[in-house]
Order: structure tokens, then sequence, then C-alpha cells
């Protein structure tokens, strides 16, 4: 008998042509990582939080996945998802799982600030990608950028500096502001005093409020007392529904007084009662019943969520649906090569309008300054606003040469 | 205008006046949890759970059933209530004879597996729950506005708290119970069935935390959540007034929302600090509280 067998000559065969397939197909298989399209959806699923982005968010994502049919350049998209309840370790931690174990391509969703920062931070170290759609800080496309993400929906700044220049130029001079005590609320109040300031308006008075807080008639009072036309409020979640329902119970805006919502989501309007809330003006990146496209694609999301989606949620759509767009185009789901398609190709979808990626990361669109209506004016369950001005995005989002990124500093 | 600490003194005076709102507020909860922890020594981290259970089955009973706030003020304590009773006798009194931290992870645990359902069922977000026709509207006072319905929680919670203190310091059922707590085999002994009246005492605590709930449901978003920030409030509340002491719950209930309201006008990052630092001070110098009994 030779030295090998008959077995061990099927054997050896077998391995000389896996190696040859290997090779052959080595080079194709570098464009899209284990020929799958991996994306990870890190939210916070359970907690404060999970309304306006969470488990909806996951439908959206789907819905895009759906829109692609299911894959990108001909290879199958694989979605997952983790809990981060809004704690950077916990998700640090599991992006760094999926990132070693699961090799993931994309991350998504991301609430919370810090968990934000953290996994971003993460990404970049191991040049994965990740699109920002739910946490608000600017600071993302500032002193924490990195060119393995994109900040997608909205951000502190936009939202708070384009309701401020707005409402002033509406005649709103007078501001008194009330936030919550934590870096999100300082942000916002800093950045709001400054919008205030810069358009000819006055902060006659501040205070902030710890956080969480239930009760808010303290300072409510001493926002009647100022005497100013707009009350700002930087505030988000419980806080903001329990401050503008509590304000309303004290004739606040009876008496005269506006408020102004520094950063509300449709679903905080659902919560606070439109009796409460109506007449209160904030900035939105999105809302459903803007035109056509945009009400046919929320009443899909509604079929299956039983709710209408916030502009978070349409936002992950959109950008999931970018990101599979650009894979479908370059071919590859290398960060870099799909990030480089991504500040070339304008975005102009259900979701954004005049929509353009920028060298920091920073998702420009057109943002939208909106009022909350009467329970008079309002003809369906989820009919809560009407939009007052388009803010174009140039003029919404931190001007590019402001920005504090490395990647634009150089 | 006078001043106070560069505050208009009249603003000040509105300031006291929601303080005093807010402390009847908290006299009603840590009522409850003094009853049930003075007379049944039972620690019942539950609270904040039934509390928002009370808001919960109030909201649900009118937009399912189109029952009425007033309705709801009666009718929803007797079911929470009832579901304090069914919580006593199944689970708290399997362990009744064991150390007093098993009753706190009891009910701890209990208190997370409703907020949990209701997380699930509900959402976070909350909804919002009328105020009243009757109670809409408010009194133009020469310092402040008023809300009509601020000034009915007062008196309700004030009400509910004295009728509570009645009961169980001027009446037989509670001299019963009082005695009960002390000597629970000797009034069995007598033919006081002692075993119904822990479970209805405490079915009675936990309805009073339902009615704070109904009373809430108007004014803070009904959440399921409402409970959890406010538990450890009440909890310091009850601790600095003595864990057994009925009218002493009632009197620091009043007295740490007055505080708390003083500490928004001239402090307000501290609000949500100030009653524990209250608390860490009457420890070191009253370990069993202002109004306590030896425990």
């Amino acid at each position: 008998m030779s030295a090998l067998s008959f077995f061990g000559k099927t054997r050896l065969a077998g391995a000389i042509a896996g190696a040859l397939l290997a090779a052959v197909t080595g080079s194709s298989q570098a464009a899209i990582s284990d020929d799958e399209i991996r994306i990870g959806y890190l939210d916070d699923m359970s907690g404060p939080y999970s309304d306006l982005a969470g488990p909806g968010g996951l439908e959206a994502i789907r819905l895009a996945v759906e829109d692609m049919g299911g894959q990108a350049a001909g290879k199958p998209v694989v979605l997952f998802h983790a809990d981060h309840k809004n704690n950077a370790d916990l998700g640090a931690n599991t992006a760094r799982e999926w990132i070693d174990r699961r090799n993931v391509d994309l991350i998504a969703g991301l609430n919370a600030s810090p968990v934000a920062i953290a996994v971003t931070r993460l990404v970049e170290e191991k040049n994965r990608f990740a699109i920002v759609s739910t946490a608000a800080t600017s600071a993302l496309t500032n002193e924490y950028c990195t060119p393995n993400h994109l900040h997608y929906v909205y951000d502190t700044y936009s939202v708070s500096n384009g309701a401020a220049r707005a409402i002033v130029a509406n005649g709103g001079k007078s501001w008194y502001l009330l936030s919550a005590d934590y870096a999100f609320g300082h942000s916002m109040e800093e950045q709001v005093s400054r919008a205030v300031a810069e358009s000819g308006g006055q902060v006659v008075g501040k205070a902030r409020h710890p956080f969480p807080t239930s009760d808010f008639s303290s300072y409510v009072l001493q926002a009647q007392a100022s005497g100013a036309q707009i009350i700002g409020l930087a505030s988000a979640g419980s806080d903001l529904v329990n401050a503008v329902s509590t304000a309303r119970q004290f004739g606040l805006v009876e008496a005269g007084q506006t408020l102004a919502s520094l950063m509300v989501f449709i679903t905080d309007i659902k919560a606070i009662g439109l009796e409460a809330a109506q007449g209160t003006q904030f900035v939105s990146g999105w809302y459903w019943d803007m035109n056509d496209e945009t009400r046919a694609w929320a009443q899909r999301y509604f079929d299956r969520v039983g709710r209408m989606p916030t502009m978070v949620q349409a936002g992950m759509y959109s950008s999931t649906l970018q990101y599979l767009k650009a894979i479908e185009a370059t071919g590859s789901d290398d960060p870099q090569v799909v990030r480089q398609h991504l500040l070339q190709t304008p975005i102009n979808d259900m979701f954004a309008t005049n929509g353009r990626v920028r060298e920091d990361g920073r998702m420009v669109h057109d943002m939208y300054l909106a009022q909350v209506k009467s329970p008079a004016e309002s003809q369906g369950a989820w009919d809560l606003f009407r939009i007052l001005d388009v803010i174009p995005g140039d003029q919404a989002f931190l001007p590019l040469e402001q920005s504090t990124c490395k990647l634009v500093r150089n | 205008m006078t001043m106070i600490f560069g505050v208009p003194m009249v603003a000040l005076f509105g300031q006291l006046l929601l303080g005093l709102i807010n402390g009847a507020f908290y006299a009603l909860l840590s009522l409850g949890l003094a009853v049930i922890f003075g007379l049944l020594r039972i620690i019942n981290f539950t609270h904040g759970a039934q509390y928002m259970l009370g808001a919960f089955v109030a909201l649900l009973l009118l937009r399912h059933l189109n029952i009425d706030y007033w309705v709801a003020l009666l009718l929803v304590p007797l079911i929470v209530g009832t579901l304090g009773v069914l919580i006593e006798r199944f689970l708290l009194r399997r362990i009744a004879h064991l150390d007093h931290l098993y009753g706190l992870l009891l009910t701890f645990g209990l208190a997370m597996i409703i907020e949990g359902s209701f997380v699930n069922l509900f959402g976070v977000s909350g909804s919002s729950y009328p105020i009243p026709e009757a109670l809409q509207g408010g009194f133009r006072l020469e310092f402040m506005f008023l809300p009509t319905y601020r000034a009915w929680v007062l008196a309700a919670a004030l009400g509910m708290c004295l009728f509570t203190w009645f009961m169980i310091e001027k009446t037989r059922l509670g001299a019963y119970l009082r005695a009960g707590t002390e000597k629970p085999a000797l009034m069995q002994a007598f033919g006081v069935n002692m075993p119904l009246l822990t479970t209805l005492t405490y079915g009675f605590g936990v309805a009073l935390a339902g009615f704070a709930g109904v009373l809430a449901a108007p004014i803070y978003s009904v959440s399921p959540t409402m409970g959890s920030n406010l538990l450890i409030v009440v909890f310091a509340v009850v601790v600095i007034g003595g864990m057994g002491s009925i009218m002493g719950a009632i009197l620091t209930g009043l007295a740490m929302g007055i505080i708390e309201g003083l500490t928004k006008v001239f402090w307000p990052e501290a609000a949500s600090t100030v009653i524990f630092l209250v608390m860490i001070l009457v420890l070191l110098v009253r370990p069993n509280g202002l109004f306590g009994k030896e425990v």
C-alpha cells in the first residue's frame, strides 16, 4: 500500500482544492467581510429613553433592510440587537464583544451621549463603522469626532440653536431658562444662551433643576415671576413632560408666556397631551405628517409598532438604507470606503431633505420649526403639530469652520 | 418690596404654599409606609409601585370604562388595597417569622416585577390624566396663581392623614392593632384575629398608596417609573419622622415639603438631596427619628 490510503488521497485532494479556492476567492472576500453585512443595534430598550428609539428603532432598521431585499452587493444582511441600559460600560463591552466575536460591520442606534462616545471611540480603534442616531451631544462631531462614525439625525446644537434663533426672530426676545442639572442640560443652557444673545434676545433668568424631578411647581412659579416672554425648557423625557403639564396647570401659557421645549420628541407630546402642550414651539428633524412620502413610510411603521415614529426612528431607517446603498454602490463594507461614498453622496429620501454628510461626520439636513396644535385643531390621535418654518441645514447645524473636530482642524 | 436673601417676600409665600402642598403629599405617602412598618414591621419597598398602580388603575378605568375621577378616588384604593391584601396573605405571611430583610427583599422584588411589567405593557413615556372639571382653574392670590386642584390635593391629603391618625390612635380597632404589634400572642389569646388584622392593615397601608396615586394622576404624568423616583424620598421622610410614629410621619412629611420648597428657591440644584441631608443629621442626633419610639 502507498503511504497515502484512498481516504488520505481524497483528503489531500480536498485540502489542495480548498486552498486553491481560498486563494482565488480571497481577494473578493475582502470586499464584504465574512460574506455578510452585520448590523448591530445597540440602544436603550427598556429604560427612560426606550420610547423615542428603543424597540421601535429596531423595526425601523428592519424596514430598511427589507427595502433593500435583505441584501446589499449580493450579500445577506444580518441584524442583531442588545440593550445598553444607558450605561457606558455595558454599551462599550457589548460593542467590543460584537466586534471581536461577531465581526460586526455597523453599530447603529447608540442612545445616551456617554454610551455613544464610548462606543465610537472603540469603533475607531478597531476600524468598524457606527451611525449614531439617538444620542444628542454635538460633541460627537467636535471633540469626540472619529473617522469611523456619522452623527445622523440631530444634535443639541441644531435643536437648541435653531429653536432659539427662530423664536427670537418671531418676536420672543426675553427668555427664562430652566435646564436639567447634568451635562446635557448644561450644554443646552450654554448653547441657547449664546444663540439668544447673538440673535438680539436676552436671558433674564435661569434655574437648574435636579435630574430627574417630578414636581416642577416651584420652578414654574419662578419662571412666572421672571416675566420673560419665553420659558426655555432644556430637559428631556419625563422631566419635560412634567414641566410642561405643570406650566399649564399654573396658567403660565394663558397668562401670556410661551413655552419653548428644546429637546422634544413626538412621544413626549403624546405623553403630555395636547391640552397642556398646545402652543409649545420646538425644532424637529422630521415629522410623519409632512408629505406623502413621510406619511406612507410612517404608516408602514405604524402598522408594525402601533405608534407613529419619532424623528430618531425615521432617521434610523434612512441611515441604514443609505449605508446599505453605499455598500451596494461600492461593493465593499470597509468603513473608510463606505464613509468616502457617503461623504460624496447627497441624501434626499423620506427622512432628509438637502442632506449631506460633512467631513466631521455630521449629517446636515433641513430642520423644522414646529408648534404643537391645540386639541381643537387636531384631527387624529397622532395629528400633533404643524410645521411653522424650514430651517436650512447650513443654518441649523454648527458651521464646519467652528467645528473642533480633529478631522477638520488639519 | 421686602426681600429675604434676595428673594421678594411675595414670591417666597408662593413657594412656601407649594412646599406645604408637596409636604401634604409626602405625608400621605409616608403615612402608608409608617403604618405598615410601625405596626407590622414590614419594610414595604413595593409602596412606590403600589402608588404607581393607583395612578394607572385610575387611568385605565377612565380610558376603558369611562369611570371618572371622583368614583376612581373611592374605587381605586379598594382595588389596590385588595391587591395588597393578596400580597400579604400569600407572600408576606409566609416569611413573617424571618428577619426583616427578607420582607425587604420580597417587596423590592415585587416592585421590580410590577414596574417592569408596566414598562413592557405601556412604555416609559407615560400618559396624561385630565384634571376633573370641578377642580380646573385656580385662585388668583396676591402672591401667586394657585390651581384649584393643588388646593384640593392639600385638603384631601391632610384629611386622609388625620382620618388615619384618628383611626389608629383614637379608636378601639386602632388600639387592638397597636397592642397586637407589641404582644400578638396575647391578643390572639384574647380572641382578636391577629392574622386578619395584619392582612387588613397591610391592605389599608397599600390603599393609602393607591389613594395618593389617584391624587397624583392629574398633576404628574402617569408613567410606570413615577413611583420609584418618589419612594426613596418617602423612605427618608419616614426615617426622619421615626419608623413607628404615625403623627411623626405626617408632621415630618409636611416639614420636609416646606424645606424642599425653600431649597428650590435658594439653591435649586440641591432640591432633591436636601431631604437626605436632613435625614443624616437627624440620624446622628436622634437615631430613632424625631418622633420615634424605641424599635
